[in-house]
């Protein structure tokens, strides 16, 4: 953990993690047993499920949820689903999870092969909206009514802190993304694609064919507001998303798996992401998508006590999860450990108006403020007069708060809370 | 699933750069040292007394509130302890005991409680303690009576008491270095400018209290008794003189940077240090008060809220 410096005069600096010169192999683990896929798409046992506990599914095969609906997984091994669960993740997303008991010789479905001849947009939203990496929705707008996307950002950076996954993938995987890049052009016709990395791995970005412009290596210059302001000269208003102005991101990774499918007529269902251990050593590992979080942790001889924490994503943005059988995502990019010793406790000690986190928001949020109301709930109140909407969600507040307020959680909490209000005025009107 | 382990689950960030009240209130208080035994070196006893009778019933009274109101003990965060240590340094060392005791009462209830406790006032505790007291009982701050029967090898007269009197001329016994090295009376803790000075420049550097508050009160003070000296040299004493007697050191470094009542933005800090400076030495020399610390910054914390509206345009802000 990075602590507060001596010198507190200056505000501390966060650096991204570069990636090794020598470049680590990442340690392929292998699922032991089972697999989990988590479907976007609430569990109703009401609802025609297309599939079964009980059925056979071979290693790439699509599983569709209903006949009308869009929402699928692609299968990452071959094995027989062995239950469907209703799923609640945060912040109210419910999932249908479906696990498959991996059996030991491995088939893989054809279907995809005989689609990759002619790459439209039909086949990546109907075959590869699962891939590592992650392909963003936004890429492909679903209605008219939303603005078209005229620029698209390749990530070769990695949003949080001890990630060094995109910039393995811009490292080894030039080809790949330049694949996929040409794909990107083709299959919606945007000219405009730009691939952003750090300073030191600006060359390998160039062989991508994209326009390279270079990122801060300094937390929070990756996240996609700050790209937009620092890179696009482009602020997004509050409250606005990128995709609102047309520019939609997409890891280096997800470009690559793109490039990937479409070269060797397969779905990659490897993620790479980074294991941060309790010692804070970051290594780097590919595992299929579904994996348990315990597969992971055994291959490493990573004890998980009682009261530790375990966190899928980085130390600023991650969402820490309360179970090992957790699986491996498309969009994970690091597994992280914290011993329960290491974990700082938030408490319930009011403001003091110290100004920390007023000086060292990127986005010039009168913190201080904006807290107080949020403690007292008055949401609306914050997003009209404190900007609780140009919050960037970078974290930083939390991480230097003298008092320890989760300012962060309180932020988050007031986006949903008046996202749900708005919504139920939508749907009462 | 009887064999699940039980994970902490929270909200991002999952790191904290380690940083608390409790810290920040004993680095603040660590800074006042070299001042605070300077003044027990000087006043003897007496001003030990004061010190740690101050200290401890501030914690005494922040205990029992905290009982009554039924609250956290909330002791721990040493809070209670630097009102009392900095209150005592404002104290002439033969306060006797009831002073102090009611002024740490007035500091931390009236101060600080009423108001729901720290990070929720918008004066200075104790300043608002000092202030009630010193309206309420002023013979026993008036510094050339109270320490009449010390002799400690140099003038013995309140310089701002013998400046607001007599003028330029009966100030003349204080050289700067004089001032400097604490050979004049005053406070417990408020007359060793160069141990304040040290304090000061520590906390800056730890980040504990905001530099542009601090450099811009010394700034207002210095500028505006400059403007007065060039007026009238034989009746308003020079900048240096104001910089280094008095509370005012005390007061850029210790009472004026009190969290919860100063602003926190870039401009609004200068503002508020910068008024606070300009209101001391408007009092000091017109006003009717010797000294004009407690109440400018005061003053200034009153208009602290509005003052911190100045803020930079939110990322993204279309207004």
């Amino acid at each position: 953990m990075i602590k507060r410096s001596f010198i507190g005069l200056t505000k501390p600096l966060l650096k991204y993690e570069a990636l090794d010169v020598k470049t680590p192999e990442p340690s392929v683990i292998q699922p032991s047993k089972k697999v989990t896929l988590f479907l976007n798409k609430a569990f109703d046992f009401k609802d025609k499920i297309l599939f079964k506990i009980g059925d056979k599914v071979k290693t790439g095969q699509k599983l569709s949820y209903t006949e009308n609906s869009d929402a699928y997984v692609i299968s990452t091994v071959t094995g027989t689903i062995s239950s469907i669960t209703p799923f609640n993740a945060d912040y109210g997303n419910t999932f249908t999870a479906i696990t498959i008991d991996v059996s030991e010789n491995e088939e893989i479905d054809e279907q995809f092969s005989t689609l990759v001849k002619e790459p439209t947009i039909d086949t990546v939203k109907d075959c590869l909206a699962f891939i590592p990496g992650n392909l963003p929705a936004g890429l492909f707008p679903s209605t008219d009514t939303s603005p078209p996307i005229e620029t698209i950002v390749v990530s070769g950076v990695d949003r949080d802190l001890f990630i060094t996954t995109n910039q393995h993938t811009v490292r080894v995987d030039s080809k790949a993304i330049k694949h996929g890049v040409q794909i990107l052009k083709q299959i919606t016709g945007i000219d405009n694609i730009i691939i952003v990395s750090s300073d030191h791995l600006m060359q390998d970005a160039g062989l991508s064919g994209a326009e390279v412009r270079v990122v801060d290596p300094v937390y929070p210059a990756s996240l996609p507001h700050m790209i937009m302001r620092d890179i696009l000269g482009q602020v997004v208003p509050a409250g606005k998303s990128c995709e609102d102005l047309g520019v939609a991101f997409i890891s280096a990774e997800a470009v690559a798996s793109l490039g990937k499918a479409f070269s060797d007529g397969q779905i990659p269902f490897y993620k790479h992401f980074n294991l941060i251990k309790k010692d804070g050593s970051s290594t780097l590992i590919s595992a299929r998508i579904g994996t348990p979080i315990r597969d992971i942790l055994n291959a490493f001889d990573v004890t998980l006590n009682e009261k530790d924490r375990l966190i899928m994503g980085g130390p600023m943005t991650g969402t820490a999860v309360y179970s090992e059988d957790f699986p491996v995502l498309p969009d994970t990019d690091a597994i992280m450990v914290q011993d329960r010793d290491n974990i700082p406790i938030v408490s319930d000690y009011p403001c003091i108006n110290c100004g920390e986190c007023v000086r060292i928001c990127p986005a010039n949020i009168p913190i201080n403020m904006l807290v107080r109301f949020l403690e007292a709930g008055q949401y609306e109140a914050a997003a009209d007069q404190y900007d609780l909407y140009s919050c960037i969600e970078c974290g930083l507040c939390s991480f230097v708060c003298v008092s320890k307020m989760p300012v962060f959680h309180y932020i988050k909490l007031a986006k949903y809370e008046l996202g749900r209000i708005t919504t139920a005025e939508a749907t009462n009107a | 699933m009887l064999d699940h382990k039980k994970l902490i689950v929270s909200h991002a960030p999952f790191w904290h750069d380690g940083s608390s009240i409790t810290v920040r209130s004993y680095h603040t208080m660590l800074a006042a040292m070299p001042a605070v035994f300077f003044g027990i070196f000087t006043y003897g006893m007496p001003a030990l007394g004061v010190v740690s009778l101050s200290i401890s019933s501030a914690i005494i009274w922040e205990f029992l509130i905290n009982k009554i109101t039924k609250r956290t003990i909330s002791i721990g965060d040493g809070s209670a302890a630097l009102i009392g240590l900095l209150f005592a340094m404002l104290l002439p060392a033969t306060s006797p005991w009831w002073l102090v005791i009611t002024g740490t009462l007035v500091a931390v209830l009236i101060g600080k409680h009423i108001y729901g406790g720290i990070g929720g006032n918008p004066f200075n505790p104790v300043l608002i303690g000092f202030a009630i007291l010193m309206v309420a009982w002023k013979d026993y701050f008036d510094f050339n009576e109270v320490l009449v029967n010390y002799d400690l090898g140099f003038a013995m007269v309140y310089p701002l008491a013998a400046a607001k009197h007599l003028g330029t001329s009966g100030i003349e016994a204080f050289s700067t270095m004089d001032l400097l090295l604490g050979q004049q009376s005053g406070g417990i803790g408020a007359t060793f400018g160069l141990g304040l000075i040290i304090g000061g420049i520590y906390l800056i550097i730890r980040g504990f209290i905001r530099w542009e508050i601090s450099v811009s009160f010394l700034a207002g003070v210095g500028v505006t008794a400059l403007l007065f000296n060039m007026s009238d040299p034989s009746h308003y004493p020079s900048p240096v003189f104001h910089l280094l007697t008095g509370y005012t050191l005390i007061g850029a470094f210790f009472l004026a940077t009190e969290d919860s009542s100063s602003p926190v933005n870039f401009i609004p800090m200068l503002i508020y240090g910068a008024g606070a400076g300009v209101m001391t030495v408007l009092i000091r020399n017109i006003g009717s008060y010797v000294d004009g610390v407690v109440f400018a910054i005061l003053l200034m914390n009153l208009i602290n809220p509005l003052c911190d509206k100045i803020r930079p345009k939110a990322l993204g802000k279309v207004m």
